[in-house]
C-alpha cells in the first residue's frame, strides 16, 4: 500500500467522482460521503507522501504501470509537488464540507452532479501537481478546466454566460500550452519533465525554444489570470456556485502558477537569455496588474467581485517572485501560493455563508453583520488583515519574503509596488471591515435562519478552521519554510 | 525552389494562418455559435501540427513489416496517440461548450453575444 501513495492522492478522487453520481440515486448523504471520504484519503495520501519524500531526501520517482520514462509516465512528488498537492487536497476537503449547506436543497441529480465536478476538479489540480510528463499535465489541465466551466455554469444564468466566455478563452490558453509541448517534442523528442531538463540546455539558444516559451507565458498566463490575459476571471470567480467558488477562486488559479514555476525554474534553465528576459517581461506585467488589479478592487460595490479583482493583484505578488528569480523571492512566491489559497478561499467562505443567510453579495448590505454572524466576521477580519499584511498573519510573510529578495536582486521598483499595493488593499478591506463593525445596523430580509449557531455546523467549521490555518501559517511559517519550502526551490538539496 | 516551398514550410504557413483565424473568430465573432465554431478551427490546427511533425516522407505505419527494423521507414507514431486525446478533449470541450449554449438560449433567448449582455444587465 505504502508504495502506491502517489497513484492514490489521483486515483482515489477520480474513482469517486465516477461513483458519486450514481450512489446520489440511493442516497444524497451517501454521496457527500463518499466525495469527503475521497478527499480525506487523497489528503492522507499527499501528507503521507510528502513526509516519506521529506524523510528519503530525494523525488519519489513512481512509474505508473511499471513502464520506465522516458516512454512510460511517471509521477514524481518532490517537496514542491508534495506540498502542492497536501494544499489543495486541505482546501478541496473543507470546501467539499462547506458544500452540504447548499447541497442539502438539491434534487438527486444536481447533488450527484455537484460532487462529481467537484471531484474531477480536484483530481484534475492534484493530477497537475504530481505528474512528471508535459502532456500528462495538458490532460490534468484540461480535466480540471471542464470540470471548473461546469462549475461556474451552476452558479446560475450569469454562471452560464461566464463559464462559455472562460471556456472559450480557457481553451486558447490550453491550446498555446499545447503548441509549446509540440515545439519541445519537436526539439527534443520527449515528453518527460525529467528526461526535458537533462536535454534542453544545449538547446536554449534556439528560436524553437524561444516559441515555446512564448507560448507557455501565454497559455498559463490565461490559465493563472495573469494581467492583463484576466479578462475572464472576475465574471468566473463572482458568478460561480457559492459552494464551489472557495475551490475555482483559492485553488485554481494557483495550480497554473505552480506549473509555470515548475517549468521555468526545473525544467528550463532561469539564468538562459530566452527565460531571464522572459521573466523580466512577466514581472513588468505583473507589478501592473498588481497596482491595477487593487484599483479595480476598491471601485467595485460586489464583495466578490473585489475578490476577483483583488485575485488578479495577489496572482501578480507570485509572478513578481518568479521575476525576482533568487532564492528568497522564490520562497515567497511559493509561500503565497500557499498562503493566498487559504485567505481567497477563507474569503469566498465568507462571501458563500453571507449569501446562505441573506441572498446578498452588496459591501453595503454587510452593515453591522458582526452582531449576527460574530464567529463568519472574525474569520474574515483575520483574512483582511492577513492580505493586507499585518503580522502575525501569514500574508505579511510572504510579503516579507518578496521584499528580501528585491532587496537583494536589487530590484527597488518591485519594492515600491509591493508597499503601495498593500496600502490599496487596506483601502478597500477596511471599507468592509468599517461597513461589518462600525455601521448602524440595517433592515437585511433573512432568507435562511439558523439555530442555534450563525450557520449550520458544516458551513462555519470550514470558515473558522481555514481562519485559524491563516493564524497558524503565519505563527509557524519559519518552520514551514525551513522544514518543507526550503527543499522546494531549486539547488535545495533535492 | 517553389516546389521546395510547397513540400517543406508550406504545411507549417497553413497551421499557422488556420490557427490565426480560429483566434481572430474568436474574438471578432458575435455569434456564441460562431465563436464555438471558430474555437474548433483553432483546435484543429494544434492537432494538425502535430501529425505533421510525426510526417516522414518514403516512410510507412509504425508495424513491422518483414522483419525491418529501420526506424526510418516507419513514421512517428505518438503525436497521433496524443492526438486522439486531444481530439477527445476537444469534443468534450465543444459538448460542455454546446450544453452551456442552450442554456443561454433558454434564459435569454438569443446567441448573438450584445444581445445577450443587453439581455443580461437588464
Amino acid at each position: 500500500m505504502r508504495e502506491q501513495l502517489p497513484a492514490l492522492i489521483v486515483v482515489v478522487p477520480l474513482l469517486a467522482a465516477l461513483l458519486s453520481l450514481f450512489v446520489s440515486y440511493i442516497s444524497k448523504i451517501l454521496a457527500r460521503w463518499v466525495a469527503i471520504a475521497a478527499l480525506l484519503v487523497a489528503h492522507l495520501s499527499a501528507i503521507g507522501a510528502l513526509v516519506l519524500v521529506l524523510r528519503e531526501g530525494a523525488p519519489w520517482h513512481y512509474h505508473f504501470g511499471a513502464w520506465e520514462p522516458p516512454w512510460g509516465i511517471e509521477y514524481v512528488i518532490d517537496p514542491l509537488g508534495g506540498a502542492m498537492a497536501v494544499l489543495i487536497s486541505f482546501v478541496s476537503l473543507f470546501v467539499a464540507i462547506y458544500s452540504g449547506g447548499f447541497s442539502r436543497e438539491f434534487n438527486w441529480l444536481k447533488t450527484g452532479g455537484y460532487y462529481t465536478l467537484f471531484l474531477l476538479l480536484t483530481t484534475g489540480l492534484l493530477g497537475m501537481v504530481v505528474t512528471g510528463d508535459v502532456f500528462n499535465l495538458y490532460v490534468f489541465l484540461e480535466i480540471s478546466s471542464l470540470a471548473g466551466y461546469a462549475l461556474i455554469a451552476f452558479g446560475g444564468n450569469r454562471g452560464t454566460v461566464a463559464a462559455f466566455r472562460y471556456l472559450l478563452v480557457g481553451t486558447i490558453g490550453a491550446s498555446f500550452y499545447l503548441l509549446g509541448i509540440g515545439y519541445l517534442y519537436a526539439i527534443t523528442g520527449s515528453l518527460n519533465m525529467v528526461d526535458l531538463a537533462e536535454l534542453l540546455p544545449p538547446l536554449m539558444t534556439s528560436p524553437v525554444f524561444l516559441m515555446t516559451v512564448v507560448m507557455f507565458i501565454v497559455g498559463f498566463g490565461i490559465k493563472m489570470a495573469m494581467f492583463p490575459l484576466h479578462g475572464w476571471q472576475p465574471d468566473a470567480y463572482s458568478y460561480a456556485h457559492p459552494a464551489a467558488a472557495p475551490l475555482i477562486a483559492g485553488v485554481m488559479g494557483k495550480v497554473p502558477a505552480y506549473a509555470a514555476i515548475r517549468y521555468f525554474f526545473f525544467i528550463f534553465a532561469p539564468t538562459s537569455l530566452v527565460v531571464s528576459k522572459a521573466l523580466t517581461v512577466m514581472g513588468w506585467l505583473a507589478a501592473l496588474g498588481i497596482i491595477i488589479g487593487s484599483i479595480m478592487a476598491i471601485a467595485q460595490k460586489d464583495f466578490r467581485r473585489m475578490l476577483a479583482y483583488s485575485s488578479v493583484a495577489q496572482i501578480g505578488y507570485i509572478v513578481v517572485g518568479m521575476a525576482i528569480g533568487n532564492m528568497y523571492g522564490l520562497i515567497g512566491a511559493i509561500l503565497h501560493i500557499v498562503n493566498h489559497a487559504f485567505m481567497k478561499s477563507t474569503l469566498f467562505l465568507v462571501a458563500g455563508g453571507v449569501k446562505w443567510r441573506t441572498g446578498e453579495n452588496n459591501i453595503e448590505k454587510y452593515a453591522a453583520l458582526c452582531g449576527k454572524m460574530p464567529l463568519t466576521m472574525a474569520a474574515f477580519a483575520v483574512c483582511a488583515l492577513s492580505m493586507v499584511g499585518i503580522p502575525p498573519t501569514a500574508g505579511f510573510f510572504s510579503k516579507w519574503y518578496l521584499i528580501l529578495g528585491a532587496i537583494e536582486a536589487d530590484l527597488w521598483i518591485y519594492i515600491v509596488v509591493i508597499v503601495l499595493s498593500s496600502l490599496l488593499n487596506a483601502i478597500y478591506f477596511f471599507r468592509v471591515i468599517e461597513n461589518i463593525y462600525m455601521k448602524e445596523r440595517i433592515e437585511v430580509r433573512e432568507i435562511r435562519t439558523s439555530k442555534p449557531l450563525e450557520l449550520p455546523l458544516n458551513m462555519l467549521v470550514p470558515i473558522v478552521v481555514l481562519g485559524l490555518g491563516i493564524l497558524v501559517l503565519g505563527i509557524f511559517n519559519e518552520s514551514i519554510v525551513t522544514q518543507i519550502l526550503q527543499y522546494a526551490i531549486p539547488g535545495g538539496g533535492f | 525552389m517553389i516546389e521546395n516551398f510547397l513540400s517543406s514550410s508550406f504545411i507549417y504557413w497553413l497551421i499557422a494562418i488556420l490557427l490565426l483565424l480560429g483566434i481572430f473568430g474568436i474574438l471578432e465573432c458575435n455569434n456564441l455559435m460562431k465563436k464555438l465554431m471558430a474555437m474548433n478551427v483553432m483546435q484543429v490546427a494544434v492537432i494538425i501540427f502535430f501529425l505533421v511533425l510525426a510526417q516522414k516522407s518514403h516512410a510507412t505505419l509504425p508495424v513491422m513489416f518483414n522483419g525491418d527494423v529501420n526506424i526510418d521507414n516507419y513514421v512517428n507514431p505518438l503525436p497521433h496517440a496524443l492526438m486522439l486525446t486531444a481530439i477527445v478533449v476537444s469534443l468534450s470541450t465543444t459538448g460542455v461548450a454546446l450544453a452551456l449554449l442552450m442554456r443561454i438560449q433558454k434564459r435569454y433567448e438569443a446567441i448573438e453575444e450584445d444581445d445577450v449582455l443587453r439581455r443580461m444587465n437588464k
